[in-house]
């Protein structure tokens, strides 16, 4: 598979150098960090934590990253996941198989993708506004599903997509993995990548070159919609009840958070979805790093801000990026 | 809507007309705050239940989480001139104008389960709220008494700055402050969910010698409890044997995990909050008797005996 | 009439230098006002007229030269200064503050005081005279901006030239205005003139030069080309001195090229049109052709455009590709036609900066044949190799954004991405606008290829130079209407007629 684009070393420096430094410090605060072992056939560590807990942000940092490169942002995706963890839980609960529930739940955050992209590419409707009434009706929703309770469920083939492994991996990283293949190939296999990028730096030149912009637009928040409901379908398995009140709650500002810190422009163009999910990587690392250095809880936000505030110095144009793009063109310029 | 509720609704409604008939009945208004949690659902559906009991007209009005909206719904109670008004407050300030309101309409007033800030409290009649202090006490003593006075005890908070949370944080200390054997050797914010309860838990136990060093895990909600036990089942570690579970709230799916062996202890937050209200409210208006500013909830300690008859009591309620 | 030569000069600019990092914007530029003289500052876009006024007025310091007002050397720090040492400049967005009335426009700063408050009363009774001067009576207490753009232009000059200016610079200001709206500039312009005031005029559009300039000064990349009196100056040899002497020789071929075949025509346009866009209009265009389109600015030439390509919808007619009828309600429609469309405002409708030079190039042709079937690299690679070849796009490397390439190169990048989808029918608005000389010669030599290769096209230009060298027939537009459809020998005087006769 050829190289993402936008994915070049001067780029992902900075990216990649955050999760070092993040890594390191949950190391120096609690030295065991990096030790993995195996349990019950499952791979078990503070590292694989990092992993498992992030898959949620990670994924919906997947499909906001093509929401924001199309200069959209989707604030429905927290309540989106709320929404197909209800569907999910009530459907199980009511004695369905997982050939019911999960294609009902993906269902689900497909419809809502849908009335998305309707509202922004079709009606023209800001994003913010547009996606701001899913976010504040979505958990509405989910709630008239759950009726107001937490629902559980008794199903190991449900738990299983939350807290089950496939070769050892827990599978909210495999399934992680998987949909950032999928994404993968459907932009960057196809054209829709150039599409995307191309309709979101300049949406009027586009829809003159014959980019059918519209579609492109609803396309993204269709697909956003999808990787909610798979983020949904995780964080409700890996529970075994559908929280409507608090599952993905404030998570689409995480994900949004994780889509800027891997790179990508509020502004639209240009993306990586490896720097989104490395992104998503780096603020899990800090969450994960925060619970174990004992720090007292009222810290958190304080530290989780700080550690935000220095990547993005890193990534400021006037300020870190220069020294660190810098050998990186004198090394271009010298090929021949 | 569920079926039971409508049905619930219809004899309210059907109470109601009754009422048009019978001067007697009494019409209380209730600015519940809304549906955000299943206690809070449950609170509210025992109210219907306790109100339907004692042929009260029950009118409840949900804020969604907002303030203005309560206290729109309190002048419209005003206006509707009902016999009492019963308010669980969102938020602890800002109620004194619209107080004072119902005060000069000579319509008492009842706080739920939450109290206020107010320097003049003749604004309300009374406050029936559990103590959240006393909650976190008797999760303390079960746990001393439970261990022997030795135990190394990890702690997972409610939202910070919540007063459920800094109370329940605080009636628990107050017992480990008096036996040096209890410890709380890590404390952590779960947001009084399952799913952070479960994040936090997966941390302590690493950051803890994978789960040897904990003795027990107290939870200022049943939420973040069940979310704890999954943490230790996942980390190949009994929850109830390995690590002990203490927790407060007594929502039903904690007796299920009782019953099964995997948590130990739960403190009751009880729903029923309308029911002293209603009892020191027609004693007021039949007697004249005042009650107490402060009408205490009990905090009762539920056990794995009873956990599996609880379950089936409860689980509808919620 | 008395030649202006003959008074002594106002204003005497003597080798002026400016230096930008990498450029030499202005080498050694002489420049002589007179008194009581409209003296036009023609150049393409980049030739340094601005640049010009901007070291004179202070704005940008110089690097070299001088500056003499009436024989006495002048160095003004900024524009206040300059407008101090009596040299008014009004740009073409009207500096002043609509939302204050006329007279506290026109006395902003310097309100006539009575017993220490602002007196109302005299300073509107002022205004209302200085207002008249200018041949306009209007209620001085009105906010300005609910006057037209032409009577706010004018109020600026007005509050210029009531600053006691003797230099009046005019930097485009006729580019917002309709037709009506210049000649009462104009009535203006004369006004000034016969009260001694030396007026640069900035603009580019060569027939309001010949309508009421006295002297021309051309810059062509930062350097004097000359200096001349109006009244003997060919049009033709103003168009070349401006692009050099190119164009003339492109004017030469085109006059031998062969009339376009018969035959039916590959588009036509019938009853085309929308209510409040364009007036309904019939235009038929065969391969081997190229169409002009002229009119003033507004008068509906990118409408026309915009019509035919899809890029608005039509409310009313029909079109016709080669006979059969066509439905046409997207660019995409468009494309898959067939036809290929570069828009006027080429950095907000064109290119698409981020992008790289080979995206940019890939993009219409990739839209065509949709997202499922991406070109594969090695093939978009090819496609961007031969036409930065055969347009010679100077790109030191197509994966940098096209951004960072000068206009006439993304013009000729757009013109690649069209290419790329081997189209039939190009529509191409204003292709030489803002465009260094050198590159507007060939955009217009590709022209004439394109058509002799049996391309059709529709080439919209407000040069009517331009339009003569690369056509045979020439629409022109009026107020939103097709007003008149020249043939055969079409020259700059014939479509100026129709623009004049219609107007």
């Amino acid at each position: 598979m050829p190289m993402p684009a936008g994915l070049t070393p001067s780029r992902s420096l900075p990216q990649i150098a955050a999760l070092v430094v993040v890594l390191l410090a949950n190391w120096m605060v609690f030295p065991d960090f990096f030790q993995v072992r195996l349990q019950d056939g499952r791979l078990f560590g503070s590292v694989i934590d990092v992993l498992n807990r992030g898959a949620p942000v990670a994924l919906l940092a997947l499909g906001m990253t093509l929401v924001i490169a199309t200069r959209g942002v989707d604030l429905s995706v927290g309540a989106v996941m709320a929404i197909a963890g209800a569907t999910a839980a009530t459907l199980t609960a009511s004695g369905h198989g997982l050939g019911v529930v999960v294609p009902a739940a993906l269902g689900v955050g497909l419809v809502c993708g849908l009335w998305n992209g309707l509202l922004v590419a079709v009606l023209e409707i800001q994003p913010i506004v547009a996606t701001l009434i899913l976010m504040v009706a979505g958990r509405g929703i989910a709630q008239l599903i759950t009726e107001g309770q937490i629902v559980t469920f008794v199903s190991p083939a449900l738990a299983a997509i939350g807290s089950g492994s496939l070769l050892a991996v827990p599978m909210p990283v495999v399934i992680c993995l998987g949909m950032l293949l999928l994404t993968a190939l459907l932009v960057r296999g196809t054209a829709l990548g150039l599409m995307i990028e191309a309709t979101g730096l300049n949406r009027l030149a586009s829809f003159y070159s014959g980019v059918d912009t519209r579609a492109v637009g609803i396309l993204v928040y269709v697909w956003c919609g999808l990787c909610a409901a798979v983020a949904g379908l995780i964080v409700t398995a890996d529970i075994r009840g559908a929280d409507a009140n608090n599952a993905g709650l404030w998570l689409e500002l995480d994900a949004i958070l994780a889509v800027v810190v891997g790179g990508t422009s509020l502004f639209g163009g240009r993306f990586s979805l490896v720097l989104s999910v490395v992104g998503a990587l780096i603020i899990q690392a800090m969450n994960t790093g925060i619970l174990l250095s004992g720090l007292k809880p009222e810290f958190n936000l304080i530290v989780k801000a700080l550690v935000v505030l220095a990547v993005l110095l890193l990534q400021s144009p006037a300020l870190g990026m220069p020294r660190l793009r810098l050998p990186v063109v004198r090394a271009r310029r010298t090929r021949p | 809507m569920t079926f039971r509720s409508f049905v619930v609704a219809l004899a309210v409604t059907a109470g109601f007309a009754g009422a048009a008939q019978a001067q007697t009945k009494l019409t209380i208004g209730f600015s519940q705050i809304g549906s955000e949690s299943g206690w809070r659902a449950a609170e509210t559906k025992v109210g219907k239940i306790e109100a339907q009991k004692r042929g009260i007209d029950f009118r409840i009005s949900d804020a969604q989480q907002k303030q203005e909206n309560q206290i729109k719904a309190i002048r419209s109670f005003v206006a509707q001139g009902v016999d009492a008004i019963f308010v669980a407050p969102v938020v602890a300030t800002g109620w004194d104008s619209v107080l004072k309101e119902a005060k000069e309409a000579k319509i008492p007033v009842v706080l739920l389960d939450r109290s206020i800030d107010t320097r003049d409290d003749s604004l309300y009649l009374t406050a029936v709220t559990s103590d959240t202090v006393h909650e976190g006490r008797v999760a303390g003593e079960w746990l001393l008494k439970q261990t022997g006075g030795t135990c190394n005890v990890v702690e997972l908070q409610g939202t910070v700055g919540s007063s459920p949370a800094i109370n329940r944080k605080k009636g628990f200390d107050e017992v480990v402050a008096k036996n040096p054997g209890l410890k709380i050797i890590r404390t952590q914010s779960g947001d009084f969910t399952r799913a952070k309860g479960k994040e936090v838990m997966e941390s302590f136990i690493k950051a803890e010698g994978g789960g040897r060093n904990i003795c027990a895990v107290y939870a200022h909600n049943d939420d973040m409890a069940i979310g704890a036990i999954q943490a230790v089942k996942e980390a190949g570690l009994k929850p109830g044997k390995d690590i002990l579970v203490v927790s407060i709230d007594a929502v039903p799916d904690i007796f299920k995990a009782m019953a099964d062996g995997e948590a130990n202890a739960t403190v009751e937050l009880t729903p029923n909050m309308a029911g002293p209200a209603f009892d020191a409210l027609m004693a007021y208006k039949k007697d004249g008797k005042v009650p107490p500013k402060w009408i205490q909830t009990e905090s009762k300690l539920y056990l794995p005996d009873t956990a599996k008859a609880e379950y089936e009591r409860r689980k509808d309620l919620y | 009439m008395t030649g202006p030569a003959d008074t002594p000069p106002l204003l005497r600019i003597e080798g002026l230098v400016k230096r930008f990092p990498g450029v030499l914007a202005l080498d050694h530029v002489d420049f002589t006002l007179r008194a009581g003289e409209v003296h036009g500052l023609l150049g393409e876009n980049g030739a340094g007229k601005s640049t010009l006024i901007k070291t004179l007025t202070g704005v940008h310091p110089r690097d070299a030269g001088t500056i003499r007002m009436d024989g006495a050397e002048i160095a003004p720090r900024d524009v206040a200064d300059a407008q101090r040492l009596r040299i008014g400049t009004v740009y073409q967005e009207v500096n002043l503050l609509p939302n204050l009335s006329v007279a506290q426009n026109l006395f902003l700063g310097r309100e006539p005081m009575r017993f220490g408050f602002v007196d109302g009363r005299a300073m509107r009774r002022a205004a209302r005279e200085i207002m008249r001067g200018y041949g306009l009576d209007l209620d001085p207490a009105t906010p300005l901006g609910q006057f037209s753009v032409a009577v706010q232009q004018i109020v600026a000059i007005a509050r210029a030239v009531d600053l006691s200016a003797r230099v009046l610079i005019l930097d485009e200001p006729t580019a917002s205005l309709d037709a009506q709206e210049v000649a009462q500039l104009f009535a203006t312009m004369r006004l000034l003139k016969a009260r001694g005031i030396g007026i640069v005029f900035i603009t580019h559009f060569l027939d309001q030069v010949y309508a009421v300039c006295d002297r021309i000064t051309v810059l062509r990349n930062g350097r004097l080309v000359g200096e001349r009196a109006i009244a003997d100056l060919p049009r033709l040899e103003l168009v070349s001195m401006m692009l050099g002497r190119e164009l003339a020789e492109e004017e030469r071929q085109t006059a031998r090229a062969a009339p376009p075949s018969g035959g039916p025509p590959l588009v036509a346009f019938k009853g085309y049109g929308r209510r409040g866009y364009l007036e309904p209009f019939d235009l038929e265009i065969r391969a081997g052709e190229v169409v002009g389109v002229a009119g003033l600015l507004g008068s509906g030439r990118t409408e026309t455009a915009k019509l035919a390509f899809g890029a608005e919808r039509a409310g009313t007619g029909a079109v016709a590709v080669a006979g059969t009828a066509a439905r046409l309600r997207s660019p995409r429609d468009a494309a898959r036609l067939g036809f290929g469309y570069c828009p006027e405002d080429r950095k907000t409708e064109g290119i698409v900066g981020e992008l790289s030079v080979r995206e940019n190039i890939v993009l219409a042709l990739q839209a065509r044949r949709g997202w499922l079937a991406p070109l594969p690299r090695r093939e978009q690679d090819e496609i961007v190799a031969r036409f930065v070849r055969l347009l010679d796009i100077r790109a030191a490397d197509t994966e940098r954004p096209i951004q960072t390439l000068s206009g006439g190169n993304q013009q000729k990048a757009l013109l690649a991405r069209w290419l790329a989808t081997e189209p039939r029918f190009l529509i191409l608005d204003e292709p030489t606008r803002g465009i260094d000389v050198g590159a507007h010669a060939e955009i217009i030599r590709l022209i004439n290829r394109l058509r002799a290769n049996g391309l059709a096209l529709m080439v919209i230009s407000s040069e009517l130079e331009e339009i003569v060298a690369y056509s045979r027939r020439v629409v022109v537009l009026r107020d939103r209407r097709h007003v008149a459809e020249l043939d055969g020998e079409v020259s700059v005087e014939r479509i100026m007629t129709a623009i004049a006769a219609s107007a």
